[in-house]
């Protein structure tokens, strides 16, 4: 679904967010000014590979983080409302109800001595107050609304009496029954077979139609991004490094990082037995490096990116990629050959792209208010 | 279900026999005779007495009239008190020991629980510490102690409650809780340990993200799940009050069951002991299969099948 920037209205503003770890061997910095928007109805991707801090980030935005971490800065905006700050009362009003969640495991996600007509109605009976009967009666209409067949003879079972996918076809009921407008899916589908992954997916595209909440997508499948997402975010090391649509970090990629992500993607032309692998570890956050966090791993790096933290570059309304590449004194290099067909393919459906133009923005800016077109 | 409890009721059966069969042979072993003052009597006194209660017969063959009669519930008479029969002997001590053994189980059971909860809740603090620190003392320390201790302190300094005897609920609580303490450790430190993992789990991380309270989340979540692994220590626990609760008893000055199972062992009077055996083999087993159930009705996953 195709959501127009300038017509859809923003509902979350993450903006410079700093979160660290206190742990016995020091700060872990978790997140490093993180900066992003949520329109209603689209859907974000977050891509990133573990420990990138793409849950830590969805966690802040339900108030979720672990009890040593801290907000160091930062604000994140839900419908005009700053969220950083408030209790844990007020939290709770908004948990499972304006914003809810679909966690990655299905097999240990649900209450294993509770009926899961009971799980499903919880959310109802605690914010809408509805009384028992009533919040059942709609718990079985999301039941089938998720596609669980026979839902009425079911609604009585435990969580042990279904199969993975319809027990995520479970969580994904829980998580919609309040009408959420935020709906953050950390990875739904890692657990679950592939066949069974596909009807998931399809299944959250369809209920985002009817219901036009927002998703934010967390996942480290490219192949699902490509087919959920409106925008991506790729994060490394505590930030985010390139943010745009779909199509323009997939085809127009800037940052090495994404190069390598995009790369090491196998393809129906892969030779058997090459697979592509970005080299090395992500960086220790505990000391975190100063400039682009990917330069030890980066064999394209340039002297400035060890110094220098990169600046977002701009090279549409909608593309960020933080990247001494794009700054005007850098040499010219060759991407990996994926990419630069990837390249050609995107110049020639949209002319105007052109690196060379791009320019170095404030952080602020990837919010997107950079007016129209 | 239905089918399941007959089961294990055919089974209860069958594990007594073997049980009274086992004790009977053993104590036939032991040393001694029930003639209180044999050396007093005459050969011919002695081979009277034991002609009148069938002593004088091979030991299988009282073993197999031990068991016929014991099939039609008759118990035999005792030895020691006055040929009073067995079944009133141990049926007026009985209620005093099952009374204190209920009461013991259930303090320590609800007590830990909420003991435990509260450490597991406040984890790696004060209240935890102290409430750990409290658990290994309640285990560790024997139950006599606690009597004593509870006898000088609660009865005689303060004066709350009776010191000993058995008239009225007031003089049931020192010994419930005194008797209680080991079952209320035990399952403080259980809880505490199932609930600090039942915590960090997935299914409270969902629950905390459907907006529940702290509450919420311990009373309709975690506190269930954190009960299964304590099912299984009631059957342990319930034998430990059995056989615990002769001490107990003994200083409270209760008319228990456990006191006159000690003195017919030393007299030899073999029909007390082997009805004291089954009737503690019989509650043993009732628990157990009350525990079973328990465990059903906990955890739907081992719901017995239909």
């Amino acid at each position: 679904m195709e959501v127009s920037r300038d017509m859809a209205e923003k509902i979350l503003e993450v903006d410079d967010l700093k979160i660290n770890f206190n742990t016995y061997n020091g700060s872990v910095q978790a997140i490093r000014d993180v900066s992003f928007d949520l329109y209603k109805g689209e859907t974000l991707a977050i891509v990133g590979e573990s420990g990138s801090g793409k849950s830590v980030t969805t966690r802040s935005l339900m108030g979720l983080l672990a009890k040593n971490a801290r907000v160091e800065k930062g604000s994140i905006t839900f419908k005009g409302e700053e969220i950083i700050g408030k209790s844990e009362t007020q939290m709770q009003k908004i948990r499972g109800s304006e914003i809810a969640m679909i966690f990655q495991d299905p097999m240990t996600s649900l209450d294993p001595t509770m009926k899961i007509g009971q799980q499903i109605a919880e959310p109802l009976i605690k914010h809408q107050h509805y009384s028992k009967k009533k919040a059942w009666d709609k718990a079985l209409e999301m039941m089938k609304l998720v596609g669980i067949p026979n839902a009425s003879a079911h609604i009585n079972d435990y969580p042990h009496q279904f199969s993975g996918g319809m027990r995520q076809r479970i969580v994904i009921a829980i998580a919609l029954i309040d009408n959420p407008e935020i709906l953050i899916a950390d990875e739904p589908t890692t657990a679950l077979d592939v066949t069974i992954q596909a009807q998931i997916l399809h299944l959250m595209k369809d209920i985002q139609e009817q219901s036009g909440s927002s998703i934010i997508f967390i996942t480290h499948d490219l192949g699902v991004v490509a087919g959920m997402a409106d925008r991506v975010a790729v994060m490394y090391a505590g930030e985010i490094i390139e943010i745009g649509k779909v199509d323009e970090v997939f085809n127009f990629p800037q940052h090495p990082y994404t190069w390598g992500l995009l790369n090491s993607m196998p393809t129906t032309k892969t030779e058997r037995g090459k697979l592509e692998v970005i080299p090395g570890t992500p960086p220790d956050l505990l000391n975190p490096p100063v400039g682009d966090a990917f330069a030890a791993r980066n064999h394209y790096a340039i002297a400035a990116d060890e110094k220098v933290k990169p600046p977002f570059f701009k090279l549409s309304q909608t593309h960020y990629a933080a990247t001494w590449l794009l700054d005007e004194r850098a040499p010219e290099v060759e991407p990996p050959l994926e990419v630069q067909k990837r390249w050609a393919r995107f110049q020639a459906e949209h002319p105007e792209a052109d690196r060379s133009k791009a320019v170095a923005v404030e952080n602020a800016a990837v919010l997107g208010n950079g007016g129209g077109k | 279900m239905f089918k399941y409890i007959i089961k294990r009721l055919a089974i209860i059966v069958l594990t007594l026999v073997l049980i009274i069969s086992a004790t009977f042979f053993l104590m036939k072993l032991m040393p001694g005779s029930p003639l209180a003052n044999a050396e007093r009597l005459s050969a011919s006194q002695q081979k009277m007495i034991e002609a009148q209660y069938g002593l004088d017969k091979p030991v299988i063959v009282q073993y197999v009239t031990y068991l016929w009669d014991a099939l039609h519930f008759d118990f035999g008479v005792s030895f020691q008190f006055a040929n009073q029969e067995v079944s009133t002997l141990v049926a007026q001590r009985l209620g005093p020991s099952a009374q204190l053994g209920l009461q013991a189980l259930v303090f320590g059971l609800i007590a830990g629980t909420g003991l435990g909860a509260a450490a597991a809740v406040r984890r790696n603090t004060k209240t935890d510490t102290f409430l750990s620190v409290l658990a290994v003392l309640g285990i560790s320390i024997p139950s006599f102690v606690f009597a004593a201790l509870l006898q000088y302190w609660i009865g005689l300094k303060l004066g709350w409650l009776p010191i000993a005897g058995w008239k009225g609920f007031a003089a049931t609580v020192l010994p419930t809780i005194a008797l209680g303490m080991s079952p209320l450790a035990t399952s403080a430190r259980f809880i505490r340990t199932e609930m600090v993992d039942v915590l960090g789990s997935d299914y409270i991380e969902l629950a905390r993200a459907k907006g529940l309270s702290k509450n919420e989340i311990i009373w309709k979540h975690a506190l269930r799940n954190s009960l299964i692994p304590l099912v299984t220590l009631i059957g342990p626990m319930a034998v430990n009050l059995l056989t615990g609760s002769i001490v107990v008893e003994n200083i409270f000055s209760i008319p228990g069951i456990g006191s006159q199972f000690v003195d017919s062992i030393l007299t030899n009077d073999y029909q007390i002991i082997m009805g004291t055996t089954i009737v503690y083999s019989m509650m043993l087993m009732v628990v157990l299969l009350l525990t079973d159930i328990l465990y059903g009705i906990i955890d739907p996953r081992i719901r017995l099948a239909e």
